[in-house]
């Protein structure tokens, strides 16, 4: 048998060990960079083989978190892509303004980045204090340094840049303070923002959101997984919501692509449309 | 998937470039005819939104069909894809692309090295690895993936290369079979892709 072939015998053995003794499953996750996450895993432990690291799964009570943290490497960047904030700015504000109260879900917050983006975009445009947020991940270490709000200062130039691509009107510096070699987000823009744990393959809806982003998340599901999640964000969103994607991700494959009406096709941000029968029934009876 | 009667042959090609990738890459593409028969899949290091751009000017110039790749689209003949920029794109044993946002490898995403690792395990021996002209170390390690998984490799010859540290790294890490200029590569990969015997003494 070929090397590949065995290594991706043990793959399955390594996600069926944390399934079944810990409750978490990868088990529809795209197996090709989930490959390459276990191998850092194997590595990191000091193992040799991935079978190497299956008897720590089963018997290190204190490996859950650190294999979680590895397997959800939580990589992100304040306005990536900025067009997609600019297409937010454009075509989801408008839409917004006419609600009292708007709820957000963004789902796969990594380390807040991409939340915080979202915050200043929304205090600019004048919506922020309209807003409830919630910026789920399923990386608890993840999520207690989005709370926290401190980044690397090497990030800043980009983050910079970006600001100013995705339609930033003011100065960085009124959101983010420079404190010891890190740059610290401004707390007012954490005023409306509930972090929490969310798993997208296991739990369910939680709330009613009129904007759900959830970007760069999807691409490490198997088409199976990815056509559940939709179908938990179509359950989430709200009359008329808004679903934003990530630049390579799309709708067009899933049984709901004829849901949506694109807002902006290419930054990947949809309405949800009513659906045919619903606006039949009442007719019909 | 191979029988023991036929020889083994290609079922994709990669290819991984960096600084001068655009022109090397534009010269072997052209000595590739509209019926290659089987897909071509490149990793070339860009700006972010470079991948379009190159896309274009290579589709204009090359008989084959240049295209970014999409994610869980499947790998097929006759067309060249490009990743996008700033995703590593990686192929799944059914031969179908995947991408991700992983950390960075070697400075780069998307990296030479993701491709080439994930295509060594998804194509084994059916596989033949193009490492061109660039100015970093990216490339080495996936080289050495697709020759130890049996498949073969080509390395631009460093004293043809626009910059030779990145043929030169795979040379040095033992990855390179065989070293050749441009229009070599392009032979080879004719070659190997008809699935004729006698590859080694094209150099
Ligand atoms: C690549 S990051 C994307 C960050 C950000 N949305 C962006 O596009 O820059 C993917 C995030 O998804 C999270 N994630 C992965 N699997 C998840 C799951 N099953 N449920 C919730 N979050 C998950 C990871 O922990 C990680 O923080």
């Amino acid at each position: 048998m070929k090397t590949a072939d065995i290594e991706a015998i043990e793959v399955e053995l390594f996600v069926d060990a944390l399934r079944r003794r810990h409750g978490y499953d990868f088990g529809d996750y795209a197996r090709a960079s989930l490959k390459r996450r276990i191998a850092g895993i194997v590595a990191e432990l000091g193992c040799r083989r991935i079978s190497d690291a299956i008897p720590l799964i089963l018997h290190d009570e204190d490996i859950l978190p650190r294999v979680l943290g590895m397997l959800s490497v939580p990589v992100s960047e304040m306005f990536r892509d900025p067009q997609v904030f600019l297409g937010l700015r454009t075509h989801v504000v408008p839409l917004l303004q006419s609600y009292d109260q708007i709820n957000i879900w963004q789902a796969g917050c990594a380390y807040g980045e991409e939340v915080y983006s979202l915050a200043i975009l929304l205090e600019e445009e004048g919506l922020y204090d309209r807003v409830q947020i919630y910026a789920t991940d399923i990386n608890d270490q993840a999520l207690a340094r989005a709370e926290e709000g401190v980044f690397p200062l090497k990030g800043i130039r980009s983050f910079a840049d970006n600001y100013l691509k995705s339609g930033g009107r003011r100065s960085l510096t009124e959101y983010v303070h420079a404190r010891y070699g890190f740059a610290a987000i401004d707390d007012r823009l954490k005023r409306n923002i509930s972090f929490a744990h969310h798993n997208l393959t296991a739990d369910g809806v939680f709330c009613e959101v009129n904007l759900l982003l959830c970007r760069n998340v999807l691409i490490y599901f198997n088409r199976t997984l990815q056509n559940r999640v939709l179908h938990l964000f179509h359950d989430s969103l709200a009359r008329n919501g808004v679903l934003c994607l990530g630049r390579k991700e799309t709708l067009a494959f899933s049984d709901l692509a004829g849901r949506y009406q694109p807002l902006d096709a290419a930054q990947r941000i949809y309405r949800k449309v009513p659906a045919l029968d619903d606006a039949i029934v009442p007719t019909v009876r | 998937m191979t029988t023991p009667s036929s020889p083994p042959c290609v079922d994709a090609v990669v290819v991984g470039c960096s600084a001068g990738g655009l022109a090397a890459l534009r010269e072997i593409l052209y000595g590739l005819p509209a019926d290659f028969p089987v897909p071509v899949i490149v990793v070339a290091h860009h700006a972010a939104d470079g991948d379009r751009l190159m896309a274009e000017i290579l589709d204009r110039d090359s008989p084959l069909h240049v295209l970014g790749a999409e994610e869980k689209e499947k790998a097929v003949a006759g067309r060249v894809y490009l990743a996008p920029g700033g995703y590593h794109l990686l192929v799944e044993a059914d031969g179908t692309f995947a991408l991700s946002v992983d950390p960075k490898v070697c400075n780069c995403r998307p990296a030479i090295d993701v491709l080439f690792e994930s295509a060594a395990d998804a194509y084994g021996e059916r596989l033949v690895g193009v490492l061109l002209t660039g100015a970093n170390h990216d490339g080495s390690r996936g080289l050495l993936a697709i020759r130890r998984a049996g498949g073969r490799t080509v390395v631009q010859d460093p004293a043809t290369a626009a910059v030779a540290t990145m043929p030169q790294a795979a040379i040095d890490a033992d990855a390179a079979q065989h070293v050749l200029p441009l229009h070599g590569i392009a032979l080879f990969l004719r070659t190997a892709a008809d699935g004729q015997a006698g590859l080694a003494q094209i150099d």
